[in-house]
């Protein structure tokens, strides 16, 4: 009997990410929605610039590689130009609330008929561990090397609290994947971030709270409670928009 | 489809693109070209076609990008500060290997410039539009006409060799009215792209759309293939016209609306017994240096008319190898020679050679 397997959605690659990193959470946890809709055979991808950029190689659906923060506007070009197939966009938090915030804050106010998988790790893991719109008040970052100032380097971006003053979003949910029944939480919240696409109800983020344990300079069990500790009060887990529950 | 018709040079090149099988438009507004997404808005929602106001000229050069991602015509338009925000997606168009359309209604610049024409993206437009190595095919039309025959072109060359292409059209060109017929309509893409991200359908390894190659052996090869096509190009796709150039001893160089301010100047000095033709180059990458340099045999001077600075003159004294004198008759900022500026210039020239 078959206890465990990889979802098919994913490729045999071996991922590249840092011991206790998040990623690979995710990664797995859309490819079973993939799996679970039986939808692969008609899915797009968009990987981002960041950690993440190799996603192309694991999932294992047609995927295009963006530019920095673009990712929605391809996701927009493809889903026009395909509008039966599934579109979805996997960023992290300098590409999407930096870089691309413009495309971000359009695209949802477009309602466009996609899914974005957001992952927010309050910090730049590619480049080495710099300040992100989302690293917290007083965070230690190669370019916060004092902690976050709010007076010269602002506050925290609260992206679902934000596209959830647009009239158009379907659906934000912002889940965490530090233990294992926020692990559960966030696959139900994924699989409904597909499932609403399927069904043409529109514009679905969801919004992962991560771990970068190289980055934030702690043992991947400390940054699992970090999460907890000083994440979630500064960014509440929860529905942010849900348009059928209304 | 063979009678004449009126109309702008920004429709005609909207009609065209559409003609070729376009179905999917994403723009900017942006003076002097914003004729091209006015029309595009009236038709695509009719025939079922996408027109998409983008939030800014970098998203909709990235809608471009998804669509050119599927295999299918996609297209954006712009002026010149328009077109330098376009410049990272058209690199990773071209690092991808991917066909677009993108459009160039040229205004006089640095900056935010002015409104009115120029051509001074030449060298933007020939020396690869954005970061790294690569080209765009670049066309320049020089009546309406042509703004809709070359928007064909450019679509069809830009599937057949899988790279942007850029018509590099000016604000006169894009307002200005005049008879056109328009192209029969054709299909600019094939049915069959094998490299497109269209979904498996379980059916086969996944597709995948990407610039990034970590390896630098492997880039340096990607790089090197790219250039080989271009090689290619460079052998088979120049476009250019020749005017009185059988007995001419001065050779005027000129594309685009000067080209025609010129022609104007050229009746005047055959009248007055001054021996000019011209060269037009129709495309401007690849340029066509062949005629250009077979001219440098036969003549005593070229003669560049441009609205910039003199930027193809580099390219003009590169093709002859500087083996003629080359003169610059130019206006910059907006403004444009009128045909007895460019007539006292040639008359200088041949007074001078006498």
């Amino acid at each position: 009997m078959v206890v465990f397997e990889k979802p098919h959605a994913l490729t045999d690659a071996v991922l590249h990410y840092c011991p206790g990193c998040t990623h690979g959470i995710v990664h797995r946890l859309v490819a079973e929605a993939i799996d679970e809709l039986g939808i692969e055979g008609r899915t797009i991808g968009i990987a981002p610039v960041g950690c993440s950029v190799f996603a192309y190689n694991y999932f294992n659906c047609d995927m295009i590689e963006a530019a920095h923060g673009r990712a929605p506007a391809v996701a927009t070009g493809v889903k026009r130009s395909l509008p039966e197939n599934i579109v979805f966009s996997y960023q992290g938090d300098g590409d999407l609330a930096s870089i691309g915030l413009c495309e971000t804050v359009s695209t949802a106010s477009r309602g466009e008929n996609i899914t974005i998988i957001f992952i927010n790790n309050a910090i730049y893991g590619m480049t080495g561990g710099q300040m992100a719109p989302t690293s917290l008040i007083g965070q230690v970052t190669q370019t916060s090397p004092y902690g976050r100032d709010p007076k010269t380097q602002g506050y925290p971006i609260r992206i679902c609290e934000l596209l959830s003053t647009l009239e158009a979003p379907a659906y934000l949910e912002r889940v965490a994947v530090n233990n294992v029944k926020n692990v559960r939480r966030a696959k139900k919240a994924i699989l409904k971030a597909f499932q609403n696409q399927v069904d043409g109800k529109g514009f679905s983020l969801v919004e992962v709270l991560s771990a970068c344990p190289t980055n934030w300079g702690m043992t991947p069990q400390k940054a699992l409670e970090w999460i907890d500790e000083a994440m979630i009060p500064q960014y509440p887990l929860g529905v942010y928009r849900d348009k059928e529950a209304e | 489809m063979s009678e004449k018709v009126m109309m702008k040079g920004n429709e005609a090149i909207a009609e065209a693109a559409i003609l070729a099988g376009l179905r999917h438009y994403f723009g900017y507004p942006i003076t002097p070209q914003t004729e091209v997404a006015a029309y595009m808005a009236k038709k695509m929602p009719k025939i079922g076609g996408t027109f998409l106001q983008a939030e800014s000229e970098i998203a909709a050069i990235n809608m471009v990008y998804g669509v050119a991602a599927t295999g299918k015509p996609a297209m954006t338009s712009s002026s010149s500060p328009g077109i330098a925000l376009k410049c990272e997606g058209i690199s990773y168009l071209a690092g991808c290997d991917l066909p677009a359309l993108i459009v160039n209604v040229q205004r006089g610049g640095p900056g935010l410039g002015g409104i009115q024409p120029s051509q001074s993206d030449y060298y933007l437009a020939t020396r690869g539009p954005g970061h790294g190595d690569f080209h765009v095919l670049v066309f320049a039309p020089a009546s309406v006409q042509e703004m809709a025959d070359l928007t064909g072109r450019a679509m069809h060359l830009a599937w057949k060799y899988r790279m942007p292409a850029m018509l590099l059209a000016d604000g006169t060109l894009g307002q200005m009215m005049e008879p056109v017929v328009l192209p029969e309509p054709s299909n600019a893409y094939g049915e069959d792209n094998p490299w497109a991200t269209t979904g498996t359908q379980m059916k086969r390894p996944h597709n995948i759309v990407n610039s990034l190659e970590l390896a630098p052996e492997t880039l340096e090869k990607n790089n090197i293939a790219r250039f080989e096509r271009y090689r290619k190009i460079e052998e088979t796709e120049p476009l250019w016209e020749e005017y009185l150039m059988d007995d001419a001893e001065i050779c005027i160089v000129s594309y685009g609306i000067t080209a025609r301010i010129s022609r104007n100047a050229i009746v005047e000095a055959r009248k007055q017994g001054i021996k000019v033709g011209m060269i037009r180059p129709i495309t401007l990458w690849p340029f066509p240096k062949e005629p250009l340099a077979a001219a440098a045999d036969k003549v005593r001077s070229f003669l560049c008319v441009e609205i910039n600075m003199g930027q193809m003159k580099d390219d003009l004294e590169l093709a002859i190898k500087c083996r003629k004198p080359v003169d610059l008759c130019y206006r910059v900022g907006g403004m444009i020679p009128t045909p007895d500026e460019v007539l006292e210039h040639i008359k200088k020239l041949a007074e001078g050679e006498e």
